[in-house]
């Protein structure tokens, strides 16, 4: 691990100027991060610890819950306003890492792990990512736990969160303090940017900007679903998961937000998908006719086509259930 | 840096280049062995503790994050014979080689209070109510400590033992 300095904050704005400094990283949980500086993938000059600024707490706000930025993967998970009105986030919670993981990793820091691959970590690897420019090792390479969705041809890498899917779902919120100016807040499709030609770059954060809380409006669907598929029972990435919020009336459905992980460089949502299901009856033709536009831009590699299939099954099993 | 740590509950105090990890501050700088380094990157779990009563993996945490905190770990777990817990991994062998075994015990630990606790896991029917010392729930919930002797039944079983007497 290369020298850093560590600076522990003690409220949110010396937080904010502290992480303005050139090479300065935040750190909460630190279970993507601390791991990525021993490889030194990642090599920040400076972290500035977030735990004590008091963002551990979920509270009701404006119709529906407010989550910090520090609460970690297990509370939120446990937490009995969640269990009951956002199943489908305890659920994805419940999915990912390892109990030990969840204990440490916290809201803010699971939104901001890194979109990565295993070329990524791997530091005698091209990876555009990691050094932009050097090109993408990946690409033609081994390929498994990579997207299909969203990619370029400078970087195929995915965001793993299986948290991230669900919020997605469920019309998260994510609030940031700036440095300085007022705070803002960002629906999930404005916060991550897609990798283009500047695949290091993964969010609109600028330097200086701390994720505060994470907003749940009401929920809209009371039909939560989250599947994940996997390469073992417990305790690795998606390959790919589900995560639908449906709400049904006389037989129709009257609302659906579909979002998808394992497949793209953010938790993934087709606007199309969701216009399609609304207002229609459920059938194994609809789910079909949504998987046909889901997937309609997709372009795997040859690691990857057994995605096409499997995302389409995946996504017909959770809407048959969610509608049932 | 200088911090504090409460080591199996007696105060220590360190003075730190902030890399090291609370799992090199335990084995190097204090000499608790017990706690072992096996990937040293989140995914083995033999470095399992407890702090402040949580498991988690003491290899991707860096000490001077820890100024305050409560740390247990496998010494701290028995008072001079061994706990409940470890007797029954002794009696359904639920170890061979013992490397991950330190950690098994800590992950355990935390994992039956997060049970006593109402924590859902991943193969819980429900979201609600109380959950059961199954095989299915114990395997899913300590997929975080990997067994390359694979005691697991042993380990599973030893574990539902400890809980149900607990």
């Amino acid at each position: 691990m290369r020298p850093f300095d560590y600076t522990r904050a003690e409220n949110v704005s010396d937080a904010c100027a502290a992480a303005f400094a050139p090479e300065a990283q935040f750190i909460a949980g630190g279970t993507n991060l601390v791991d990525l500086m021993k490889l030194e993938v990642m090599a920040p000059g400076e972290l500035v610890d977030i735990n004590r600024l008091g963002l551990d707490r979920i509270e009701e706000s404006d119709g529906g819950l407010r989550v910090g930025a520090t609460v970690t993967n297990s509370d939120l998970a446990a937490d009995a306003r969640i269990r009951q009105d956002y199943p489908v986030l305890s659920r994805a919670l419940l999915a990912g890492a390892s109990g030990q993981l969840r204990n440490k990793a916290t809201t803010g820091g699971n939104l901001l792990q890194r979109t990565r691959c295993p070329y990524f970590y791997d530091t005698d690897s091209a990876c555009n990512k990691r050094s932009p420019g050097a090109g993408c090792a990946a690409i033609g390479g081994e390929t498994r736990n990579h997207a299909i969705l969203g990619t370029s041809e400078h970087c195929i890498a995915l965001h793993p969160s299986d948290m991230a899917v669900a919020m997605r779902a469920l019309d998260a919120r994510i609030e940031v303090q700036p440095q300085d100016g007022p705070a803002k807040a960002y629906e999930m499709d404005r916060f991550y940017c897609l990798p283009g030609d500047t695949p290091h770059i993964e969010t609109v954060l600028e330097p200086g900007d701390l994720i505060t809380s994470v907003w749940l409006p009401a929920p809209k669907g009371t039909r939560q679903v989250y599947r994940k598929v996997r390469d073992r029972a417990s305790y690795a990435f998606a390959l790919v998961s589900v995560a639908a919020v449906i709400e049904m009336e006389e037989g129709r459905i009257s609302h659906a937000s579909v979002a998808f992980g394992g497949l793209a460089p953010m938790p993934w949502r087709d606007v199309e998908v969701d216009a399609l299901l609304a207002g229609a009856e459920p059938s194994a033709d609809l789910f079909d006719e949504a998987a046909d536009i889901l997937l309609q831009g997709a372009q795997p590699q040859e690691g990857t086509e057994f995605k096409l299939p499997l995302a389409r099954r995946a996504l017909r099993a959770v809407l048959e259930e969610a509608t049932l | 840096m200088t911090l504090t740590l409460t080591v199996n509950g007696t105060e220590r105090q360190l003075e730190l280049d902030p890399r090291v990890t609370l799992l090199d501050a335990l084995r190097v700088h204090l000499d608790l062995t017990g706690s072992k380094k096996g990937c040293d990157h989140g995914q083995c779990g033999a470095c399992t503790v407890l702090v402040n009563g949580r498991r988690i993996n003491s290899c991707l945490s860096l000490a001077v994050m820890h100024d305050g905190d409560e740390i247990t770990t496998v010494e701290g777990l028995a008072n001079g014979k061994p706990g409940e817990l470890q007797q029954a991994f002794v009696e359904h062998d639920g170890f061979q080689c013992g490397y991950c075994t330190p950690g098994q015990l800590c992950s355990a630990t935390g994992m039956l209070q997060e049970l006593a606790e109402g924590w859902p896991s991943h193969v819980s029917e429900t979201l609600e109510g109380e959950y059961g010392l199954t095989e299915a729930e114990i395997s899913e919930r300590m997929s975080g400590n990997i067994c390359r002797c694979s005691c697991y039944p042993g380990i599973n079983a030893a574990i539902r033992q400890a809980g149900e007497r607990a």
